[in-house]
């Protein structure tokens, strides 16, 4: 893999930048893999990463129908935090971050992981009871997090209306402040290359139509462009994930929304941190670029179309404006939105299927582009073992029939 | 200065009304009927603003939505700025105030310059991602710069002084776009009687006709549309909505268009002298049919530095001149592949200025207009094109040569042109952009060379928008399409209105060239722009692909094209063709990006409406608040209720007047109600009517326990799960008639719960005849108790009161002060309680009188607060602040209140019976003591069995309910622990963030009265 740098910048600048080579292969489809993964997005990306790195199964494909990364990794508005509430999710998403602050050098590209913040306000004495909880129990669990009062809120983000003028004045947050944003498509894009240089194959415009199971194991997918065999198959297809179980046989407790979100136009510095509010509803950052990055919660009703309704972009918008009354006259540049799987309790689901070697990584809705590394991490440690991760283990579909569910619905803020 | 470019006759201006603005600093004039950009020109202002990235002098490139420089900062006042208005757009006003948003220090002489010129061979696409790695530490720094780099305006530091609205909309047809298409489809459907709304961006409706050169019946082709216009703006059933923008094309022809009102007069409405009045509005429009005429846009070609100030797409300088009587230039060097925009170079010689030549990259242009230039004497350079401009504050000259189009190489000698203005043309663009809103994908056609929309139900396309260009042929596509939109809206007489005569012209083929060859490679030649807004060039385009980015979306992705305000209006089919040609593909085969709303920018405002601010979130009240207010009370927010939270007294203390702090006013009123009386304004508790034949049934089956044998006139509490077996909310219900109950809910559940029952109703269990009514704001509840509580209920109501006849949890009708009531004998507080529901409008008179009456027992107010003390104190649980969605009725010790043995299913039933659930050592609802007295447990703090454990720390559960009680002389709390009914006794700990540790015993929940006995005397 040709290494970057701003040495090697300036190398290929001096040849008119005509020898980069390219960032990953073309290939055309094997016959067969040690281990299949569906889903080029960020997750599946990762997960085959760290299968060649970290386990040394090299012989994998990742089946994508679209490009890689298009999926929700191209849609998502990046949030990267751990303060989740259980010990099960903060310990999945505090590896992540983990990994997230070397990600950059050990995939020697960079994913502009920002380090910016977030605050999760509160605005009733009910929201006050809920982050001291979280707070507490992330102080235990080793996550930086604390509460602010509203003067530091101020400090720390002054575009903030903090003043008791606010239909919901602002009580207090918490804090976490090694959480921030990434940039998406340089994860997706980053894992990728990563994974070809290991000789991952990366199979495009390549969409899996059914499996192929035979008393009761796994032997490969159908695809568009054929059949491919493996004895293992892990997915990891997001808001599409119901449909591949559907193929498989298996019900997933799965909804899929839609979950949209919006840019501004690009504004020079504005915004310090990620501000979230569950209470007032909506949540926005800005990007290096300048856009304000801005989301809400899932439009209600259940639907592949990666379009949403207007009325949350309105309620989204009103409720930023509540929170920042100077951003009325900033201008909405575009609106997109994604398909999210979402779980009952808002966990995602880790998992080793009725279908021996068919494994599902899904549910994370409309929280999981954070544990986008860890996620992957964990995966590829399950489908390298044949056993699943220990972190991962909480999160297997047989909670569903247990009752072992980990909610995150009270405590997670607007679930990004 | 004085308008240099400016003509002294033609155009659409004004120039009687002379209007004075600032720009860069600089004051300048101009005419009503400018817009900023036409103003600009005019004064002759070549550079108006900086690229991002390379920091290099940008001018007005084009005329409309699409351009992709002139993006200002307006606003003279700070609440008054807007980030990034595209001058082209934007009306000119008397003392309008703008600036570049890029440049320092300022646009003529910009410092970053020399960071463009120097670095920008080290910024190839995508730089970023291969660099600022090292050290790790660094990055925050690094990026603190790119950040202060981007960005284009900036956001006003003030709240905005202007309000915005809404309109919903219905209409037979909608017309999008007021050009021939457009007003030619809005008269054939409005003569048809279809209520038609035709809306257009530009401050005056007529589009392509207001710049043409072509006559319509004779006359010039605006007279046409003015007539047009006029006879529309005279029909009852047709709104004309010009200065309004059609952003977002949705599901079911739901369309969202963008009035502005007054931006075109001043930064603010009052400033317009339209004080009170909206800013903008937005229209939301359900249309039976849409049709689009939002016509095309011209491409520009891509050469050599085509970013330097005078480069300008040839239909531009043809608006300009025509439009706004303003040349930009002197001499003109126009290069094109089609024969549309030889009218440029017409326009710009009638104007007096010099042609120095067009450069026409087809070998054998016949069509008329190539005759009229030639006749005119236009020198016309066949099979070349311009390859790059020269100059760099402005256009200085422009290299042509001879090329292959096929090859992509030139072929010639570069001849030299001087002049100072390029115009260039590559085609028209379809403006696909509504329609891709729809999700469908617009197809491509070789014989237009561009993209037209896919078909989408409920819409119907006019003109230029797939392709239909010449005159005649777009007005005669409009008036049929428009008959055909309303005979699908139901009028189906609707007939094409006869077409205006229009001369035919004949056209030579368009030939397809986007890129134009250079003598070098392409990734070593000069700089050769796509998008110009983020400096994305075509070798930047080709880098993409040849480091394996072959897909259109990870091309735009990777290099930024099309991400700009301007959407890749100028750019896209550019980009999309260099890709192309180097994945040796077709254009189709590329494919497009998706384009999203909104077609242009609009402020949050319009899109929030009037949903801020007070009115971003209704403020309830209860009946009883204006006297709340009066007393004194402190306000808590509870949903969208404003419950009194304490009710502080003055008290005095050495002379001076102070106010009680809540520990002492909440003290003070747990005492009242524990020793003698107090009153509780419960209103805002959800109310919800059930009636029906199987409104029982229903009960049964949406509560854990039992209500098949609840006589009317007795009350039950009772629980409700979520299908996952969670508590989700309580309260109690009560039995009206055998048909008839009244439940009540939390405060804040009260829409969810009635949602819930409605959802389960609809979808599970539609067979059962019961029907749900909020009745929440229909009563006023007052809460009157103590042990003084009877005898004060005595003096005001005709109700039995004796404890044999109104047992605990019976309910009775009578009169209250006078007034019909039900009366409850339920208790939140552990004492003797009657919670009396009135007519909310008795309300006030009730409680008044029960003041009356209870001044002898000295009747006490209390809040939220207080009632969450007193209720703690019986160990009852708030559903939401006891319980979080993970908590089952066996864990709050609520066995007797789940019905196990019920003969049906009930919601959380199965749930229930998983072994997770019903493990033993689950979470369970305790009471904890702390150890020191005084200590007020933190609600939320974690409990752990052993202090002295390192991170992470096994936690056990956490505090959910903690106060100080007066009676008690001690704090308590409420928890969650997991086994903790076996851990009675036990002492747990409890680790703060200031690195103390807490610690208290395990105990009961009930704190007070544990037999139950107060609540029954
Ligand atoms: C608007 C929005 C905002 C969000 N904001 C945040 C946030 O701030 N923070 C956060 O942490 N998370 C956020 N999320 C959630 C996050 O994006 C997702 O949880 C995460 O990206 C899922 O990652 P993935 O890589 O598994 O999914 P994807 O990127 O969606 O990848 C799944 C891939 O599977 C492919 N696929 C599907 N079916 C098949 C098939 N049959 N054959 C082959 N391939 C197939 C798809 O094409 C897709 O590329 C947001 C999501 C959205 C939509």
């Amino acid at each position: 893999m040709q290494r970057y740098s701003g040495f090697s910048l300036v190398k290929h600048a001096l040849s008119h930048h005509e020898n980069w080579q390219r960032h990953w292969r073309n290939p055309t489809p094997k016959k067969r893999y040690d281990v299949i993964i569906v889903g080029g997005g960020g997750h599946g990306l990762a997960t085959a990463y760290y299968l060649a790195k970290e386990f040394g199964v090299t012989n994998v494909a990742v089946v994508e129908k679209g490009w890689l990364g298009g999926g929700n990794t191209a849609r998502n508005t990046t949030i990267v935090r751990s303060n989740y509430l259980w010990d099960e999710a903060a310990q999945l998403y505090n590896h992540s971050l983990d990994l997230w602050k070397g990600l950059s050098q050990d995939l020697n590209y960079n994913v502009m992981f920002s380090q910016r913040g977030v605050l999760n306000l509160a605005h009733t004495l009910q929201d006050m009871r809920d982050v001291q909880r979280r707070v507490n129990a992330n102080r235990l669990n080793g996550i930086d997090s604390e509460v602010v009062t509203p003067e530091q809120i101020k400090e720390i983000e002054p575009a903030l209306d903090t003043s008791k003028r606010a239909r919901y004045p602002i009580m207090g947050a918490s804090w976490q402040k090694s959480a921030g944003v990434a940039r998406h498509d340089a994860v997706a894009w980053g894992f990728a290359r990563g994974a070809d240089a290991l000789g991952v194959d990366l199979l495009q415009n390549t969409e899996v139509t059914g499996f192929k199971i035979r008393d009761g194991q796994i032997h490969g997918v159908h695809t568009n462009r054929g059949d491919i065999e493996a004895q293992t198959v892990g997915c990891v297809a997001a808001g599409n994930s119901g449909v591949l179980a559907k193929m498989a046989g298996i019900k997933l407790p799965l909804e899929s929304h839609p979950l949209q979100a919006l840019v501004s136009e690009p504004l020079k510095p504005i915004l310090n941190t990620v501000t979230m509010s569950n209470h007032v509803h909506g949540y926005v950052s800005q990007s290096d670029k300048g856009d304000l990055v801005i989301g809400a919660g899932i439009d209600g009703y259940l639907g592949y179309g990666q379009r949403g309704s207007y009325p949350t972009i309105e309620h989204t918008l009103q409720a930023i404006v509540e929170m920042f009354p100077m951003f009325s006259r900033v201008r909405m540049n575009r609106q997109w939105g994604g398909i999210v799987d979402t779980c009952p309790d808002a966990c995602p689901i880790l998992s080793k299927t009725q279908v021996k070697g068919l494994y599902f990584n899904c549910g994370w809705g409309t929280g999981g582009f954070k544990a986008t590394p860890g996620s992957g991490h964990v995966f590829a440690a399950s489908l390298a073992k044949g056993e699943m991760h220990p972190i991962a283990a909480p999160f297997s579909i047989d909670r569903f029939h247990t009752g072992a569910l980990i909610d995150e619905h009270g405590a997670a803020g607007v679930a990004h | 200065m004085t308008q240099s470019n400016r003509l002294n006759q033609g155009g659409r201006i004004d120039r009687s009304r002379r209007l004075s603005f600032t720009f860069n600093g600089q004051q300048y004039m101009g005419f009503a009927g400018d817009t900023l950009a036409s103003a600009l020109l005019a004064n002759g202002v070549d550079i108006v603003n900086r690229s991002f990235k390379y920091s290099r002098p940008r001018g007005i490139t084009a005329a409309g939505p699409e351009e992709p420089n002139a993006i200002v900062q307006l606003g003279a006042s700070e609440a008054a700025q807007v980030p990034n208005v595209r001058a082209t757009q934007q009306a000119l006003y008397d003392g309008l105030v703008a600036r570049g948003t890029n440049g320092w220090p300022n646009v003529q002489r910009d410092v970053m310059s020399w960071v463009g010129k120097l670095g920008g061979g080290f910024m190839p696409p995508g730089f970023y991602y291969k660099t600022f790695m090292a050290p790790a530490s660094m990055w925050m720094t690094y990026e603190k710069f790119i950040r202060k780099g981007a960005g284009l305006g900036r956001a006003p530091t003030e709240a905005d002084p202007d309000i915005y609205d809404h309109f919903n909309q219905h209409c037979d047809v909608l017309v999008i776009g007021a050009g021939p298409a457009g007003l030619a489809a809005a008269l054939s459907a409005a003569r048809a009687g279809a209520r038609v709304i035709l809306c257009d961006e530009q401050e005056e409706m007529g589009g392509s006709l207001l710049d043409s050169r072509e006559a319509i019946d004779g006359a010039p082709a605006s007279a046409w549309a003015e007539q047009v216009v006029s006879e529309l703006a005279g029909l009852a059933n047709v709104t004309l909505l010009p200065r309004t923008t059609a952003n977002g094309y949705h599901d079911h022809n739901f369309v969202t268009l963008h009035e502005r009102r007054t931006e075109h007069l001043a930064d603010t409405a009052a400033g317009a002298g339209r004080e009170g009045e909206v800013r903008a509005r937005l229209h939301r429009v359900r249309a039976g049919r849409v049709v689009l005429a939002s016509g095309s846009h011209e491409r520009p070609l891509v050469y050599a530095n085509n970013d330097v100030p005078g480069n300008l797409v040839a239909g531009a300088i043809s608006v300009y001149i025509r439009r706004y009587g303003v040349v930009p230039g002197q001499r003109l060097v126009l290069s094109t592949n089609n024969d549309h925009a030889y009218r440029a170079a017409l326009d710009w010689q009638e104007a007096g200025r010099e042609v120095v030549a067009v450069v026409d990259s087809r070998a054998k242009p016949d069509g008329d207009l190539v005759k009229q230039a030639r006749d005119a004497g236009i020198r016309v350079i066949t099979g070349s094109a311009v390859m790059e401009a020269t100059g760099s504050q402005r256009v200085s000259g422009a290299k042509v040569v001879a090329i292959d189009t096929e090859r992509f190489v030139v072929t010639g000698k570069v001849e030299t042109l001087e002049c100072d203005t390029i115009a260039s043309s590559g085609g028209y663009s379809p403006v696909v952009h509504l329609a891709s809103h729809t999700g469908k994908r617009p197809q491509w056609r070789d014989d237009l060379l561009g993209f037209v929309p896919g078909e989408f139900k409920g819409m119907h396309v006019a003109g230029g928008a797939h392709g239909v260009y010449a005159l005649g042929e777009a007005l005669a596509d409009g008036a049929g399409v428009g008959a055909e939109a309303a005979r699908a809206a139901g009028f189906k007489e609707a007939a094409a209105i006869a077409v205006p005569d229009v001369a035919v012209r004949h056209e030579s083929p368009i030939s397809a060239l986007y890129q134009v060859p250079h003598e070098k490679p392409p990734l070593r030649a000069p700089k050769q722009f796509v998008d110009l807004q983020n400096d994305v060039t075509a070798a930047a385009v080709e880098l993409a692909t040849r480091e394996g980015f072959e897909s259109i979306e990870h091309v735009k992705r990777y290099t930024a094209l099309g991400f700009g305000t301007d959407q890749g209006k100028l750019g896209n089919i550019n980009g999309m063709a260099i890709a192309a040609r180097c994945l040796n593909r077709s254009i189709p085969e590329v494919g497009t990006t998706v384009f999203r709303p909104n077609y242009t920018p609009v402020s949050f405002g319009a899109i929030v409406g009037r949903h801020c601010r007070e009115l971003f979130d209704p403020e309830r009240y209860t009946a009883l608040h204006q006297w709340h207010v009066e007393n004194g009370a402190e306000f808590e927010d509870v949903g969208q209720w404003k419950r009194p939270w304490y009710f502080p007294q003055k008290r005095r203390a050495g002379g001076q007047e102070r106010l009680e702090t809540m520990h002492e006013a909440v003290a003070r009123e747990c005492l009242a109600v524990r020793r003698g009386v107090g009153i509780l304004d419960a209103s805002t508790l959800g109310k919800i009517d059930i009636q029906g034949p199987d409104a029982r049934e229903f009960l049964g089956r949406v509560y854990t326990n039992k209500w098949a044998k609840l006589a009317p006139g007795r009350v039950r509490y009772g629980l409700m799960c979520k299908d996952d077996g969670m508590l989700m909310d309580d309260g109690t219900t009560s039995c009206l008639a055998e048909n008839h109950f009244l439940m009540t809910t939390t405060t804040g559940g009260a829409a969810g719960v009635l949602e819930w029952l409605e959802l389960w109703h609809q979808t599970e269990w539609p067979e059962l005849q019961v029907y749900f009514n909020s009745v929440t704001d229909h009563w006023a509840t007052m809460t009157v108790t103590g042990p003084d509580a009877r005898k004060l209920m005595s003096e005001v109501t005709d109700i039995d009161l004796d404890r044999e006849q109104f047992k605990f949890m019976d309910w009775k009708e009578g009169k209250v002060a006078g007034v019909p009531a039900r009366v409850f004998r339920i208790s939140f507080t552990g004492e003797l309680a009657f919670e009396i529901n009135v007519q909310a409008n008795y309300a006030m008179h009730v409680w008044k009188a029960l003041f009356a009456h209870g001044e002898k027992y000295d009747l006490t107010p209390y809040g939220t607060e207080t009632m969450h003390v007193l209720r703690a104190e019986k160990g009852l649980i708030i559903a939401g602040q006891d319980t979080d969605g993970s908590v089952t009725p066996e864990d709050l010790g609520m066995h007797w209140a789940v019905g196990y043995d019920k003969p049906f299913s009930w919601i959380g039933q199965r749930a229930l019976t998983r072994p997770d659930t019903a493990r033993e050592d689950r979470k369970q609802l305790v009471g904890l003591k702390p150890k020191d007295p005084k200590v007020v447990l933190e609600e939320g703090a974690q409990i752990v069995l052993d202090p002295e454990q390192k991170i992470p720390m096994t936690m056990m559960g956490h505090v959910t309910s903690s106060y100080y009680s007066p009676v008690l002389e001690s704090g308590f709390a409420l928890a969650v622990l997991k086994g903790g009914r076996n851990r009675m006794g036990e002492t747990v700990y409890l680790p703060m963030s200031d690195g103390s540790v807490h610690q208290a015993e395990v105990v009961s929940t009930v704190f007070i009265d544990p037999k139950g006995e107060r609540q029954n005397v």
